[in-house]
């Protein structure tokens, strides 16, 4: 199935636009559309018509262009002669937005849309589906721009069985600067399913992580699923929710009682280096480290602070996620001394955690830095900055994020999330080191990194 | 492929819904997994004959298509070291419902460990592998892994266990043979894939788990319905 005009149009049809109620969801999409993206879009309605100047054409081969993507806001009774009519004039795919499936007990007419589709190899995303989110590019969703909040573009593509999900994920990926190449509601996916987009993102530049947000697999779709998302070559978060399913008969078996569908799901993903999210927090701290850097790491870290305190909360989180956070070789805590303030060398813990104090300048954190990552002890790095230090200033993570050009092991940040720190954040994002408002997230990004296996490592 | 001694064993249990100790037992150890050595006795003469061959300690589990969970109905009799002890076994076990013989059994000792296997509607065939005993429901102290295993996922089974000490000779116990064991447990998930089409769920529990074997203390296979 190739989704790539599906996902990637140029030419738009909205069909189902109402020329008498302008508040209809088709309304609002086309509109979306017409002013804020850089698409060609055509409003089709089978009375024809104009819509604020523009013309509604009355079926989909009335527009005189090839489209790339249908978006289908009709009543659901209409949408397999609908999608007959795509297929027929060469779209690339569909977006059937309408509710009335399989979600309401209209397993039947859910059925028939799939076998149109299936049949002439045509992509459809849906029903009962928000469609899909691609900053900058495209939005098909039901909701007026001025209601949402919304995230940059980036690396994170997000597949979600719930619509809402998504949404609330847009948001907060925003306010956590976290960037996102697609975002796709697939609803109750009766065509385009879990894999296919991953085998689609396997080949998208602009996607460096996939999370997804998980109800249940058909039967045996589970093994398939981790079959594919092993092997696109890019980290794969997911995001189970249903663990408490009833549904738990009486088993004779002890094996049976205890692998619940749930306890199955959680260890098999984990098998195959697929990164379980327990919590929203966990979501975002995988995906910002992910997202920037795709690789796996091992379990040492090294650790810089200015604060003892925030070194033995970073060193416990560590120890609780499994993370290991090895000494410094007593030769290059002698060169770290050596290359200190002389108004810190003296008063700076020099072991792992570096604590540098709260006299140390910008130069301090370059310095121990540095010496660390000549080590090939650590595998990644945590630096705890805390800006309300006078010696820190706000180019330390332009000046930190120099030398970690030259070496391929992560370094995340921790500082605490003000609006007066924001320049302190940017020097260290803008340069590709992904930053925490929490030890905590600080470390969960490490240990996202820590738990990603490429298939090659398996 | 099936052997044909897991054919006639699945097959002889069709109606039953379960597979007999003993059948199950002869399933294993064509499937090159290690069992006791045992012998099924019908009668108190045979079980009398049965224990010289195999020499005391023993272990007598009662045969029943009525019984599917032994202890339940205390049809296991461990350490039976006498042709005395023996006979007071048979006839109390004789006396349980279906009774249609007795399983005896050497006994073994060793770190006991379950094994199992579950046809997952999502995911397949998975194996599950933990803490065994009869607390294994209460501790749940277990891992799961979609069939077939290599040797690197029973390591990381191992691993992810919070009983995995007693599986390094904790406090003067045996440590467990780690390559005997990845072994039982990859042989064990490659059958399972073979029969995946014919079951629900298997436990082996106990396996036990010594530092020279791994050895299938009791097997029960039980058969996905028609």
């Amino acid at each position: 199935m190739d989704l790539n005009r599906l996902l990637k149009p140029d030419r738009v049809a909205v069909i189902g636009v109402s020329t008498s109620n302008d508040n209809h969801p088709a309304n609002v999409i086309f509109k979306k559309l017409q002013f804020r993206y850089p698409v060609e879009v055509y409003a089709v309605n089978i009375r024809g018509g104009e819509l604020h100047g523009t013309p509604v054409y009355p079926g989909i081969d009335a527009i005189p262009v090839t489209i790339d993507l249908a978006i289908i806001a009709v009543r659901a009774t209409y949408s397999p002669q609908i999608l007959e009519a795509c297929i027929e004039c060469g779209v690339g795919g569909a977006i059937i937005v309408s509710g009335g499936f399989a979600e309401t007990g209209n397993v039947d007419l859910q059925d028939r849309i799939a076998a149109i589709a299936k049949d002439a190899d045509f992509p459809v995303i849906g029903p009962n589906c928000l469609g899909y989110f691609s900053p900058g590019k495209i939005d098909t969703f039901i909701l007026p721009s001025e209601r949402l909040e919304t995230p940059r573009a980036g690396g994170v593509a997000i597949i979600s069985q719930s619509g809402a999900f998504l949404v609330d994920l847009l948001v907060k990926f925003s306010k956590h600067g976290i960037g996102v190449s697609q975002a796709v509601s697939i609803g109750n996916k009766a065509v385009v399913r879990e894999i296919d987009l991953l085998k689609f993102l396997q080949g998208d530049p602009e996607t460096n992580v996939v999370i997804l947000y998980v109800e249940g697999f058909d039967k045996n779709e589970g093994r398939a699923f981790v079959e594919a998302a092993t092997c696109i070559g890019k980290p794969v978060v997911v995001i189970k929710s249903g663990k408490s399913a009833a549904g738990r008969l009486a088993v004779s078996s002890h094996t049976a009682s205890i692998a619940g569908d749930y306890k199955v799901f959680s260890d098999v993903i984990a098998q195959h280096g697929i990164i379980e999210a327990q919590s929203e927090y966990e979501i975002l701290s995988y995906c910002k480290g992910l997202n920037a850097y795709p690789r796996n790491i091992g379990r040492n870290i090294g650790i810089i602070t200015i604060s003892g305190g925030h070194g033995v909360a970073a060193t416990d989180m560590c120890a609780s996620q499994g993370l290991v956070v090895p000494e410094i070789p007593e030769a290059v805590r002698r060169k770290i001394y050596h290359r200190l303030s002389r108004s810190v060398r003296d008063i700076a813990t020099i072991r792992n955690p570096v604590d540098l104090t709260a006299s140390a300048v910008d130069e301090d954190f370059v310095a121990a830095y540095d010496e660390m990552t000549k080590l090939s002890d650590y595998d990644a790095f945590l630096m705890l900055v805390l800006p309300y230090s006078t010696g820190v200033s706000v180019d330390i993570g332009a000046k930190v994020s120099n030398p970690s050009q030259k070496r391929i092991r992560p370094l995340v940040a921790y500082i605490p999330q003000m609006a007066k720190y924001q320049a302190f954040i940017e020097g260290f994002e803008l340069n590709g080191v992904p930053v925490s408002d929490s030890i905590e997230g600080a470390v969960l990004m490490l240990e996202g990194m820590r738990r990603y296996q490429p298939c090659s490592i398996r | 492929m099936l052997n044909t001694i897991a054919q006639e064993v699945l097959s002889d249990a069709k109606a039953r819904g379960w597979v007999l100790e003993p059948d199950a037992k002869r399933m294993m150890r064509e499937a090159g997994l290690a069992v006791p050595e045992f012998r099924f006795a019908k009668t108190n003469e045979t079980a009398l004959q049965s224990a010289t061959e195999l020499g005391y300690p023993l272990v007598a589990k009662v045969v029943s298509p009525d019984v599917l969970h032994k202890t339940e109905v205390k049809g296991v009799v461990v350490g039976i070291d006498s042709d005395q002890a023996l006979m007071d076994v048979f006839s109390r076990l004789s006396h349980i419902e279906g009774f249609a013989g007795v399983h005896l059994e050497k006994m073994i000792s060793g770190v006991e460990l379950i094994v199992g296997a579950k046809i997952d509607e999502q995911f397949g065939p998975v194996i599950l592998m933990g803490i065994g005993g009869t607390g294994v429901e209460i501790y749940q102290d277990v891992a799961l892994r979609m069939a077939p295993l290599a040797n690197e996922d029973v390591q990381s089974m191992v691993r992810s266990l919070k009983g995995r000490k007693l599986l390094e000779g904790y406090r003067g116990g045996e440590d467990v043979n780690q390559g005997k064991l990845s072994r039982t447990i990859v042989d064990f998930s490659r059958l399972v894939v073979d029969i995946q089409d014919y079951i629900e769920s298997i436990d082996l529990n106990p396996v036990i788990c010594s530092s020279d074997a791994c050895v299938i203390a009791d097997a029960r296979i039980i058969l996905r319905p028609e």
